[in-house]
């Protein structure tokens, strides 16, 4: 399905992309001196700042060259799988870049950019003098062919056609069995070792389950400065008027009527703080309804009008559909505070084995993930289970998230009621 | 008056039964699960039933899935729903079928015994008890643009007062108004809103609650 839109844009495509990797090869070969040089002042030490330089250089090129692969190639994967750079320490920082092999790989690259170059230039070269030569025999160019020959009457130069036919052809047909030699070998160059692959996934994973511990660890703090500070000292404070009333009541019947008022209010707010913070760890009607639910629920309460669709044969396991629901509480209130928005979408659905949830509104856009934004705090909940979020939000609007969570969706256990609703 | 209570809680369905039979209910079943319930609202026909939402064997929302599948089968049948937390999902589901006779309360509720008589009274009599927690989200919700903005605060209260399922009579009691001036509020309050005027005081706030429904 995928590479449909491919084969059917066919040579012009490909011919767009051959000037994109001419041109990331072209970097390539600029970068490869600056590496050489930071190599060499790197027996001096002063080039460890210049190897954390080079060396992120390198890593944003190669990836750039495995995206357009990528793109390419749908059906062979090209993952990055480098080792995190340690956000601190020029030592750490750049024995990272050096000890990682993927470095190495794609030094490799680096200098098979010539050959790379030369590759490209067997469709290229042909295409562009070919083109040339079109131009020039439509009078579009200088009066003078390569600068050597200035034909006198017209017939002369429109017998140039004849060549620059014969070169785009050869161009054209030169053109599918050159990308493909260019793919298979950069491919091999740039796809990861199983090994490197597998270090960069048992990163991710350290990071993301600290992530997920410092979150866990945050709530539970939370939790118990909640319940010290609210409930339990509300009951505290009930007990006493409870005591109070009971130690009065013969003597001062009035006194201890108003106690056990006082009482009952007190009772009141204790119960509400306890049902902010059970909403808070896990709503009720997401226990009750699943998120099919919730989600409705939530619309319903909701400042702005919200349209919801779900399209879910089944449902997903608990810690997902708590994960999924807070992120699209979160983004709504986000909506609400920030996007001046009149209308919000959101839509579930589920393929490819991942719940994807978007959230759309029609607002002002702008929307941007910073360090500490309720955006990274939904990213650092996802990460937990794989999960990814990507936010398209130009200036002007239309802002749309789109999360997904690799998950498996149960067999329906019951058929939501609140369809009729 | 004959009563059927579902409360898994030992604790809370006892309270609940000695509070209802101090008050002149019969109660003919206290029961703590979601399928007895069923059984019991069906071959009983209680003149109102007070439910907990969260009942066994799912402890999930049985109770109020066994009231809405008894109000069904005996159209009209009056349920007042209790529940830990209020979600205007669930008030929206219970009043959808239109035909009055049900209430939707927060259990702190029972704190103030008169009133949660008075409710109890009023959903077995056909007429609605809405939690002011479910009114006043939904005055909230519709109140930045629409004909709501145009009420004056008194209007609003009473408006508040009356969804809940309030008469005039209670209305005038708790806003230390007339009953004339009650009925003058609510009959600006119908004009502004362009709701059909009517005398039944439960299709009255069924009405209002359909309105701020969205419906």
């Amino acid at each position: 399905m995928a590479t449909a839109p491919h084969r059917r844009a066919g040579r012009l495509t490909t011919l767009a992309y051959l000037f994109l990797l001419l041109s990331q090869n072209i970097a390539a070969l600029l970068l490869l001196p600056l590496i050489i040089i930071s190599a060499i002042l790197t027996l001096a030490w002063i080039g460890l700042p210049f190897v954390i330089l080079t060396g992120t250089l390198l890593r944003t090129l190669a990836d750039s060259q495995r995206r357009t692969l990528a793109r390419l190639l749908p059906k062979a994967p090209h993952p990055s799988a480098y080792r995190p750079i340690p956000p601190a320490g020029i030592t750490r920082r750049s024995a990272t870049i050096i000890t990682d092999p993927t470095t190495w790989k794609d030094i490799l690259w680096l200098i098979s950019g010539a050959a790379n170059i030369a590759l490209l230039a067997i469709p290229a070269t042909p295409l562009l003098h070919g083109t040339y030569q079109l131009l020039f025999s439509l009078g579009l160019t200088s009066p003078t062919l390569y600068g050597t020959y200035t034909p006198t009457t017209t017939l002369h130069q429109l017998l140039i056609l004849a060549p620059s036919a014969i070169l785009l052809t050869l161009g054209c047909l030169l053109l599918p069995p050159a990308t493909n030699l260019y793919l298979r070998f950069n491919h091999l160059l740039l796809s990861p070792s199983e090994k490197a692959r597998l270090t960069a996934r048992v990163a991710h994973l350290a990071t993301s389950r600290a992530n997920t511990i410092d979150t866990q660890t945050d709530e539970i703090r939370r939790i118990e400065r909640d319940l010290h500070d609210g409930a339990q000292a509300r009951l505290v404070a009930l007990g006493m008027n409870l005591g109070m009333a009971e130690h009065i009541v013969e003597q001062d019947p009035r006194a201890a009527r108003a106690m056990l008022t006082q009482a009952r209010e007190t009772t009141r707010h204790a119960l509400t703080e306890l049902r902010d913070l059970v909403r808070g760890i896990q709503p009720p009607v997401l226990v009750e309804r699943g998120l099919h639910g919730a989600v409705h629920a939530l619309a319903l309460t909701h400042n702005l009008p919200i349209t919801v669709t779900i399209d879910l044969h089944g449902r997903p396991a608990d810690p997902v559909e708590s994960a999924a629901y807070f992120a699209i509480a979160e983004l709504l209130t986000n909506t609400a505070k920030h996007a001046h928005a009149t209308h919000a979408w959101v839509h579930i659905n589920h393929g490819r084995n991942r719940l994807v949830t978007t959230v759309t509104d029609n607002g002002t856009g702008g929307a941007d993930p910073t360090p500490g934004s309720g955006l990274t705090g939904i990213h650092r909940r996802l990460d937990a289970f794989d999960g990814t979020m990507n936010i398209t939000s130009p200036p002007g609007g239309p802002t749309i998230v789109t999360l997904e969570i690799p998950c498996a969706l149960s067999s329906p256990k019951t058929l939501p009621s609140s369809e009729k609703a | 008056m004959r009563v059927v209570i579902a409360e898994d809680l030992a604790l809370l369905r006892e309270g609940l039964t000695q509070l209802l039979q101090a008050h002149d209910f019969t109660v003919v079943a206290a029961l703590d699960n979601g399928p007895d319930l069923h059984t019991a609202l069906t071959e009983h026909k209680p003149d109102v039933a007070v439910v907990d939402v969260r009942l066994p064997p799912t402890f999930t929302d049985e109770g109020l899935q066994a009231a809405i599948a008894a109000r069904t089968q005996i159209p009209g049948l009056p349920i007042l729903v209790l529940s830990q937390h209020v979600e205007q999902l669930y008030a929206r589901e219970l009043l959808s079928d239109d035909t009055g006779g049900v209430g939707y309360l927060l259990k702190d509720r029972v704190f103030d015994i008169g009133q949660f008589i008075e409710a109890v009274r009023r959903v077995a009599a056909g007429g609605t008890a809405m939690d002011p927690a479910v009114i006043s989200q939904l005055l909230a919700r519709q109140d930045q643009s629409g004909p709501l903005a145009q009420l004056t605060p008194r209007e609003r209260e009473v408006l508040a007062e009356m969804a809940e399922g309030r008469s005039n009579s209670a209305i005038a009691g708790r806003l230390y108004i007339t009953e004339k001036a009650v009925s003058k509020h609510i009959n600006n309050i119908f004009t502004k809103l362009d709701l059909p005027p009517s005398s039944d005081d439960s299709r009255r706030v069924l009405a209002v609650l359909a309105y701020l429904n969205g419906q």
